[in-house]
């Protein structure tokens, strides 16, 4: 299978059937075949990436699937892409979320149906080559790239009030990107070296990893996003309609995740440790203060936003940890929030299609007419405020875990982290859910349809396989994990 | 064998879960109920061949998580611990299981009544039998999430989903500090199962080992059994997180008879005795263990005396009963401890059940006030509740007289510093389990009746579903006693417990003459100031309330404990969660953040777009201006 070149299928894949789909001519009839066009094309590329994590080789510690195609020669810009351990599931995190995100647009988007599938299968095509590119210019092309479509989604397809939501969101991510822009023009200058793998370790003097990595630290503390930078999300949020918000926060917030990985703490090794003090401290304060905020909130959509920055913190505070506990548990965590928060988003979309609002005092009583449904929605709760045997636990465990070896502080900020979301979670849930129906609006509401059921129970499914079964997933990431921590150990032995 | 004990429950759940609505709920009633009487079977012959010495064993199912030097696996621990407990649970929730198939026969949710008891059943038996300290954490939770869902089950009643989310909440405080014990115990051992902490422990370097928490350089053992029992003491509603117990009697009263009296609550007692080769290491927390728990013992006990409600001077008695489990704990007493969780496990639950019958051929009645002659009624049900509460306070050859004694016995030939205290105060909390025991009996079943004489009248005792379960009860909570107490606290208790727990080190000692009769004495007045006040002279109640109306009020407002809460904390999470989001995320971020950003910038704009007014006056004007500013330049240098 070596000659075949499964990775630059995966990654185009998408962006063929988008532009086969611009070729149908939109119209009342059409708009299905759109619809089933993009499903299937998102659904092959699901697949094929299950067939790249079949052939993936736990035993390998660098990048598999490797491809190289000389870009622009003068300047050593390649076309270099690759999957490890790290890379992988957050490949399959895309590639299962996208069907998803088209199955949950099925009736709920009816204009302008074929530019917003280009859009959808456009931003696949780019987050998978985002996670799999070696090279650090087309890393930044397809990061900066997955900006367009999201851009796009919220401001054509969002809510009311998207206009200031888009602008806020690229407002923040700008004056990221233009930093981290800077600094690979800084790399480039020095070292002449475009690769990430060659990067590893200790390649800059102290004073300017410190000025790369507060760089590189502002474009993805943006994105993940951390505490004070985090206020574009909740708006965004709001504002996209439910399938941008899934692959907004299952997806957009681990680039976050993944470029502190491949490039704070694989590349800026000694700044990361002059820094992991304030880092320590924005994760706590994340968890704490978000917690706390989310608890206020009076929609729906805006309370799980404000979780997911707090959930975040857990990952940051993993991440820089850098040690296995840590990292292995962040990584879980990003997974499970992946599918979680995609999940809740999901399940908030699911009474808003009846609905058309996510204000919370709205609803009330919904067990009553909604039982399958509330069902679901528990096991989704359940999850983010981390009960054992559900994803969310094993992640914010091991991070635990990681930050006592770290300072008792970060552990027990943390740890906090499991009190508060209860208490915002299951409020939310009783607000919702429980009691009578008093607003008679709700009384002719119907319970999940065949295709919402399609949509929810894989992703029950993966939360319990997640949180019994951790290993499938620790797994083939221990290898590359144990590298980056190896390298990161030697750099400051020096 | 024994995973079919554990997973029995948990098909019964799935069966439920799955296929319940496609059958009619006898269905799932008989299922359920069928697989907890055959799991129940199946503990006793365990435990029977766990009575004798006999080594531990352990099944490995397979490997749950595995990071770094991090390493779970999901297993069965078979000792005489678990076995005791396996007794405990499955008894008490096969009776629970099938009284409730009556109890609930008006309830419209019958098939997710029942499975959600199995589902309890099985996260109760997974901590039990659990052989590490995260598979533990995980039955742990999961039997909160079980007591959160069955608090709530009527889930059109506000109260009772406000009290399954303080149930939840409470407990979760808890488990941060279990949580934070169990991460700390890898950090100093290297492992979280039994068996290698325990053995790590006949190092005595270990002993000594000390530990930074918080800034502070703390005895490990010390530091990582406080966090562990911070855990028991949320599970187990002791005194400071014991609010939550009270409410969650909003529950139907089969689950409070199963979760919230005889096993649930109890399992922070199990995890101490299951921890108990570590806790004998840790002075400190268990001078505090004792304190807490005494404390709780008659703090609770003074709450129960003045109670209203026949659920909640049953909760507030458990809560007290646990007390005295803890600070028998506390002392090295374990073995007593787990005796009188095992013996409190059957005569608690027929008390919660004998009222559960009260309440339901009244109605839902559970005012005590309302009630009264009950005898004439329901004599069966008035049988039990005799029996049970002859069973709490003690009474010679009934189950409890043995565990509470030895306990007590403990604690006087203990020679910790708690150890008087808590003598102290467990023979005063005896004198007051015996005045409200006999409050609530003579309230309830005897006097003249003071309910609605239509309610009164159809008042009548329930068929053999419901009174079956409460004949295997009264049967445990008499005879558990003699039959097994040689075996928990008597003379063949090293063979028994066989290294599962730590045994003190002493014989048998027997109390001084004086000091037994005390016990019975204080019991003996307990009994009579409560006939006194309820039965031959109703009036001196009313008179020595108002007489001591301040103490009245604070035992009958539970030391207001709920509403300092309310006023310190929980008010101020709120207020201070609304602070942070209209001060903190609006006024401040975002007003000096994007929107500021984007202020600055259309101000600026506007203020250069002046610049270029159009007038040809204005810009002379400049040009003038600067040709001055130049040629005074010039002129100067």
């Amino acid at each position: 299978m070596t000659d075949w070149p499964l990775l630059s299928v995966i990654i185009f894949l998408p962006l063929i059937g988008g532009l086969i789909i611009l070729l149908i001519k939109e119209d009342s009839i059409s708009a299905n075949n759109i619809r089933w066009s993009a499903l299937w094309t998102s659904v092959g590329t699901f697949v094929l990436s299950c067939v790249l994590w079949l052939q993936f080789s736990y035993s390998e510690r660098s990048y598999q699937f490797v491809e190289k195609v000389s870009w622009f020669e003068d300047f050593n810009f390649n076309y270099h892409i690759g999957v490890d351990g790290i890379s992988l599931f957050m490949i399959l995190l895309s590639t299962f979320l996208t069907p998803i995100c088209i199955l949950a647009s099925w009736k709920s988007i009816t204009k302008r149906v074929k530019e917003y599938m280009l859009a959808f299968l456009f931003l696949e095509t780019v987050m998978i080559g985002m996670f799999s590119s070696i090279d650090i210019l087309l890393f930044y092309v397809f990061f900066e790239a997955v900006l367009i479509p999201m851009y796009l989604i919220i401001g054509i397809w969002g809510g009311q009030n998207r206009i200031y939501a888009s602008f806020k969101f690229f407002l923040y991510t700008l004056l990221g990107s233009v930093l981290m822009l800077l600094a690979i023009i800084v790399i480039y200058r020095i070292t002449g070296v475009m690769n990430i793998e060659q990067l590893q370790g200790n390649y800059f003097n102290k004073s300017i990893q410190i000025f790369l990595w507060i760089a590189f630290f502002a474009s993805f503390a943006v994105k993940i996003p951390m505490w004070p930078f985090h206020t574009w999300l909740p708006d965004a949020h709001v504002e996209a309609p439910t399938a941008g918000s899934v692959i907004l926060a299952g997806v957009l917030l681990k680039m976050g995740g993944y470029g502190f990985i491949r490039f704070n703490i694989g590349m800026l090794p000694e700044a990361t440790v002059f820094f992991t003090p304030l880092v320590m401290i924005l994760s706590v304060i994340a968890i704490v203060y978000t917690s706390l905020v989310a608890l206020a909130q009076s929609d729906m959509k805006k309370l799980i936003a404000y979780s997911s920055v707090a959930h975040m913190g857990i990952v940051t505070i993993g991440i820089f940890l850098v040690n296995q506990q840590g990292l292995e548990g962040a990584m879980l965590q990003m997974i499970s929030h992946g599918i979680v928060s995609a999940a809740l988003f999901l399940s908030v979309g699911v009474i808003y299609d009846r609905m058309h609002t996510r204000e919370i005092s709205f609803y009330g009583g919904l067990v009553n007419k909604m039982p399958i449904y509330s069902t679901v929605f528990m096991i989704f709760v359940l999850s983010s405020i981390g009960l054992p045997g559900t994803s969310g636990f094993i992640g914010e465990f091991l991070v635990i875990v990681g930050a006592f070896q770290f300072s008792s502080f970060v552990a027990i900020g943390a740890a906090f982290g499991i009190i508060l979301s209860a208490i915002y979670m299951l409020y939310l849930y009783k607000r919702v859910i429980f009691g009578v129906i008093t607003n008679n609006k709700l009384k002719e509401i119907l319970d999940l349809d065949l295709r919402e059921k399609i949509i929810l129970i894989p992703l029950i499914i993966l939360v319990l396989i997640i949180g019994i079964l951790p290993n499938i997933f620790l797994d083939p990431m221990r290898l590359s994990i144990e590298l980056i921590i190896n390298n990161f150990n030697l750099a400051n032995a020096k | 064998m024994a995973s079919a004990i554990i997973f029995l429950p948990l098909l019964g759940f799935l069966f439920c879960f799955f296929l319940g609505h496609s059958f009619s709920f006898r269905v799932s009633q008989i299922i359920t109920t069928t697989f907890l009487f055959v799991a129940t079977l199946f503990s006793w012959i365990i435990f029977f061949k766990y009575l004798d010495i006999k080594d531990t064993e352990i099944y490995i199912i397979f490997n749950w998580l595995n990071s770094g030097t991090f390493s779970v696996n999901w297993s069965i621990r078979l000792d005489s611990l678990t076995t005791t407990m396996f007794i405990v649970v499955t008894t008490v929730s096969a009776c629970v299981h099938l009284y409730s198939i009556e109890y609930m026969k008006e309830d419209a949710s019958k098939t997710r009544f029942m499975g959600y008891l199995s589902l309890f059943t099985f996260f109760m038996l997974v901590l039990v039998s659990s052989n590490n300290l995260l598979q533990m954490f995980f039955g742990w939770e999961g039997v909160g999430l079980a007591s959160y869902l069955l608090i709530g089950f009527w889930h059109h009643k506000d109260s009772a989903n406000k009290a399954a989310i303080k149930a939840f909440v409470v407990n979760r405080i808890g488990d941060f500090g279990f949580a934070l014990g169990i991460v700390g115990i890898f950090l100093i051992f290297g492992s979280i199962n039994f068996d290698s902490i325990f053995s790590s422990l006949d190092n005595s370097n270990y002993h000594q080992e000390r530990i930074n928490f918080i800034g502070f350089n703390f005895p490990a053992i010390d530091l990582l059994c406080f966090l562990l029992f911070i855990g028991a003491m949320g599970k187990s509603a002791q005194l400071g997180l014991h609010t939550w117990l009270p409410d969650a009697m909003e529950g139907p009263t089969p689950v409070s008879a199963l979760i919230h009296a005889a096993t649930m609550v109890t399992a922070g007692v199990f995890m101490v005795a299951r921890m108990s080769p570590l806790f004998e290491f840790a002075n400190y927390t268990n001078l505090f263990m004792t304190f807490i728990g005494a404390s709780t013992a008659i703090f609770a006990a003074s709450i129960a005396l003045t109670q209203n409600d026949i659920k909640r001077v049953i909760a507030y008695s458990t809560c007290s009963q646990l007390g005295y489990m803890f600070f028998a704990a506390g002392l090295g007493a374990y073995n007593a401890s787990i005796f009188h969780l095992m013996t409190h496990g059957f005569f608690k639950a027929l008390l919660f059940l004998s009222a559960g019958s009260v309440i339901h051929a009244l109605h839902h009645e559970q005012d005590m006030r309302k009630m009264g002659g009950l005898y004439k009624k329901l004599p069966f049900t008035g049988l039990m509740m005799w029996t049970g509460s002859l069973a709490i306070i003690g009474f010679p050859y009934f189950s409890g007289y043995y565990s509470k004694e030895s306990i007590l016995e403990n604690a006087y030939f203990s020679t910790s510093y708690m150890a008087n205290f808590a003598y102290f105060v467990g023979i005063l909390t005896a004198l007051l389990t015996a005045f409200y025991s006999w409050r609530l009996l003579f309230l309830t079943f005897h006097g003249e009746n003071r309910s609605e004489i239509s309610i009164y009248e159809h008042a009548n005792e329930s068929s053999w579903v419901m009174k079956f379960p409460l004949l295997i009860l009264a049967f445990g909570s008499v005879f558990v006693g003699i039959f097994f107490s040689e075996f928990f606290i008597g003379k063949l208790k090293y063979s028994f417990w066989n290294e599962s727990i730590i045994l003190l080190d002493q014989g048998k000692h027997y109390l001084p003459f004086v000091h037994a009769l005390l016990i019975k004495f204080s019991v003996a007045v307990g009994v009579l100031i409560a006939a006194y006040f309820y039965f031959y002279n109703k009036n001196i109640a009313l008179k020595f309330s108002k007489y001591f109306n301040t103490l009245y009020l604070i035992s009958l407002n539970k030391w207001y404990i709920d509403e300092i809460y309310n006023f310190i904390i929980v008010k101020n999470y709120f207020s201070l969660a609304d602070l942070f989001w209209k001060r903190g995320d609006q006024n401040f971020i975002d007003r000096y953040g994007p929107n500021g950003i984007s202020k600055l910038i259309s101000l600026s704009s506007s203020f250069f777009s002046r610049l270029q007014s159009g007038y040809l006056y204005h810009y002379a004007f400049v040009m003038l201006g600067g040709l001055v500013i130049l040629l005074t330049w010039f002129i100067y240098y």
